[in-house]
């Protein structure tokens, strides 16, 4: 019973579904139980939060990430599988904390002061919560006291900032700098991204590395975790 | 239509209006009152003559010419009886075309006899002062056309996918091959090779029954040819200005008797065969193509005939054909109007251009015309794959790029379809995202990409700061040409090689 309501939430995953009235890939799934009505009913029939997490969730974002990779999938296929983790996490986090399951750790997004563009960011937003991270996102136009405090307050080991225009991207660099003063920035690693910005840049500015995308954001965040 | 290609239905741009139609018309009538048109044909002479046009033997020292003064009566009365729907058929029935002059259903082919055939290959140039600076560029040779290209032509063209019939693009200049030999060949190496519509012009009027037995085996006999005619003709029946062709009107009277769907082209030269002026050109070419079609229906009513108006115009400093030009496109409108007003499916040009290789010019000329003769609603545009050099060079790489201009040209004229049921999910979609934190549409794509109404990224773009669409075009060119060849099946080679004289022995592939 549990194998089968873990593979239908792995299925849901692959299809992207969030809700039941949401459409997968494939036809036929509109009306039908999606991740988020699964794993309330896993929860509910005492199924183990890890097991969910594991089984249903995340190892079925490994099957997304191949189709992507062999063009079956994709951005929106992708995004969408990821979202639905994402909303499967939402559900099962307090359980897993009950539990004492450890997430992957916290990620604080923003997108800087000045700036209000958060495509990019919102993508990465995504992406990095369908992989296990607990995302704070604190969203556009972010002053950098804002995100000193976020930092403190949540002890995050990992923060990604973005910027679209040459005039905010700037911003980040006071970031930083802010970072050092606060004796913050050791424990904590930065990585940059947006349009303008490149590997230079972020070297320039003492980040600890530049994401042209929401994949590299990924590679980059598991590269510092290895 | 489900058995037919679909084609675009779109809204056809007017650049006419009912006002401008009539005058032209007037004028058209005006003009076969009086100059009338010099008619080299004797029947067809006699047989305006019998319908109520006057005909005078002139001594021109010559052929003999009839000055033939056509009433609009005549005309107008002849033009009603010709079908508004024209079925082309097709070896596979699922390639077939329904040519309707009512219905703007766009469907693009290729055309036309060039003699020569471009191939290209992509040659690495080095700087002489820089080793680590390579580059690749497109090396073209010329080749003159053969039975075997034409082969080439017709298996790449049945996988090209926004191609919709098949006008035989290359001229066929084999050792093998002379006057009686070569219509069985051109359409014997178009058929054996795709299973698209076939279209061409006849060189010569004794091979015609030999063409049509060769059709009627393919297609199962001869009263299966005529429901599924899988090969039509073009009979540029006038020279212009206003010259009835002799040999061309006696294929005309013999196609019409074998029941093919057959063009009445034209293809005056604003500037030097016709007025450079629009309201000249038409008028005229209008005239030229409604008097063949009027000698179709003469002959037999109801014999299935499309509209085929290719007006071009004169380059004023050597007086060759300016096809990329904006006159081009004007011209081909208005036929296209004219043609819509007799209710006669029109068969119309794109893609024609100046350019003697694929490139920046080529695109130009050709992305301007695909366009705004796509949206014109013409039912039947040829010239649009392939060709450079006006219409003197056949370039296969220039027809996969094409094929990929020409899908977008389509995707650009797909209808709006904003109905109620789309206008209220648009609603929920736009409501739900604003729900969420990101606010992103990104997973409501999904359904419109798989049901294919997003259109794709230029198929051969670089993902680098570098142009590599002719590398990438000819990688995929060489893959479509690894394909299989969807030959006629063995049998049917067998009977045709029996029954055909005339064949090259190394045309004789099958399945």
């Amino acid at each position: 019973m549990s194998a089968e309501i873990l593979e239908k939430i792995a299925s849901n995953v692959v299809q992207g579904r969030v809700e039941q009235e949401d459409e997968g890939f494939d036809d036929g799934f509109e009306g039908q139980p999606a991740v988020t009505e699964l794993v309330e009913e896993a929860l509910g029939k005492g199924i183990d939060p890890n097991e969910i997490l594991i089984q249903g969730l995340t190892a079925s974002m490994t099957t997304v990430g191949e189709k992507f990779e062999k063009g079956e999938y994709l951005i929106p296929d992708m995004l969408a599988a990821a979202e639905a983790v994402g909303a499967g996490m939402d559900i099962l986090t307090p359980h897993l904390l009950k539990a004492g399951v450890k997430s992957k750790g916290k990620f604080i997004i923003a997108t800087v002061a000045g700036d209000l563009h958060d495509i990019g960011k919102n993508i990465v937003a995504i992406m990095l919560k369908g992989a296990g991270y607990e995302v704070i996102d604190l969203g556009v136009d972010v002053p950098t006291p804002k995100i000193i405090e976020a930092v403190k307050e949540n002890a995050a080991p990992f923060l990604g900032l973005s910027a679209l225009l040459t005039t905010t991207m700037r911003n980040m660099e006071e970031i930083i700098t802010k970072l050092k003063d606060e004796g913050l920035r050791d424990k904590i690693k930065v990585c940059i991204g947006g349009a303008p910005t490149s590997q230079d840049f972020s070297d320039k500015i003492g980040a600890d590395g530049h994401c042209s995308d929401a994949f590299a954001a990924l590679d980059w965040v598991k590269a510092q975790a290895a | 239509m489900s058995d037919f290609r679909q084609g675009n239905i779109v809204k056809p741009y007017k650049r006419l209006d009912g006002e401008q139609i009539n005058r032209i018309h007037e004028t058209s009538m005006a003009i076969l009152a009086e100059p009338g048109i010099w008619c080299y044909n004797k029947q067809a002479a006699e047989l305006f003559e019998k319908n109520g046009a006057t005909s005078v033997l002139e001594d021109q020292g010559g052929s003999p010419c009839w000055r033939v003064r056509l009433p609009r009566e005549l005309i107008e009365s002849a033009i009603a009886k010709a079908p508004s729907k024209v079925v082309m058929g097709a070896r596979d029935p699922r390639n077939r075309l329904e040519l309707d002059a009512e219905e703007p259903r766009v469907y693009f082919g290729s055309g036309s006899e060039t003699n020569v055939w471009l191939e290209t290959e992509m040659a690495e140039f080095v700087d002489p002062n820089d080793d680590s600076d390579r580059r690749k560029l497109p090396k073209y040779t010329e080749k003159r056309g053969s039975a075997a290209l034409l082969a080439r032509a017709a298996h790449l063209c049945e996988q090209l996918d926004n191609l919709d019939f098949f006008v035989r693009p290359v001229n066929i200049q084999d050792e093998g091959i002379d006057e009686r030999n070569h219509d069985v060949n051109k359409f014997f190496a178009s058929l054996n090779n795709i299973t698209k519509h076939v279209q061409a012009g006849l060189t010569t009027l004794d091979a015609l029954d030999h063409v049509v037995r060769m059709a009627e085996i393919i297609a199962g006999g001869p009263e299966e040819l005529r429901k599924n005619p899988i090969l039509s003709f073009i009979a540029c029946v006038f020279k212009s200005p206003l010259q009835l062709v002799d040999d061309t009107a006696e294929k005309v009277f013999a196609i019409v008797e074998q029941g093919l769907p057959l063009v009445i082209s034209s293809s005056p030269q604003g500037g030097s065969s016709a007025p450079i002026q629009e309201a000249g050109i038409v008028a005229q070419i209008n005239a030229e193509i409604l008097t063949g079609v009027a000698l179709t229906q003469l002959i037999k009513p109801g014999a299935p005939v499309l509209y085929g108006s290719v007006p071009v115009r004169a380059r004023l400093d050597d007086l060759h054909d300016l096809y990329g030009c904006p006159e081009f496109n004007q011209y081909n409108v208005d036929c296209v109007q004219m043609a819509r007003f007799y209710k006669l499916p029109c068969y119309s040009s794109s893609g024609v251009g100046n350019a003697k290789v694929p490139g920046m010019q080529a695109t130009f000329e050709k992305l301007f015309s695909h366009l705004y003769m796509a949206a014109s609603g013409a039912q039947y545009i040829h010239y649009a794959f392939g060709l450079l050099d006006r219409t003197n060079t056949f370039c296969p790489l220039q027809a996969v790029l094409d094929n990929e201009q020409i899908g977008l040209a389509k995707h650009c004229m797909r209808p709006a379809v904003i109905g109620e049921a789309e206008s209220e999910e648009a609603l929920k979609i736009i409501r739900k995202v604003m729900t969420t934190n990101h606010k992103l549409f990104t997973r409501h794509t999904r359904k419109p990409v798989r049901a294919g109404l997003v259109s794709e990224p230029y198929h051969f773009e670089s993902k680098t700061g570098e142009d590599h669409v002719l590398e990438k075009a000819l990688a995929y060119m060489a893959e479509l040409e690894e394909r299989p060849v969807k030959h006629l099946a063995k049998d049917t080679v067998e009977r045709i090689f029996d029954e055909i004289p005339g064949l090259l022995p190394e045309l004789k592939q099958s399945m």
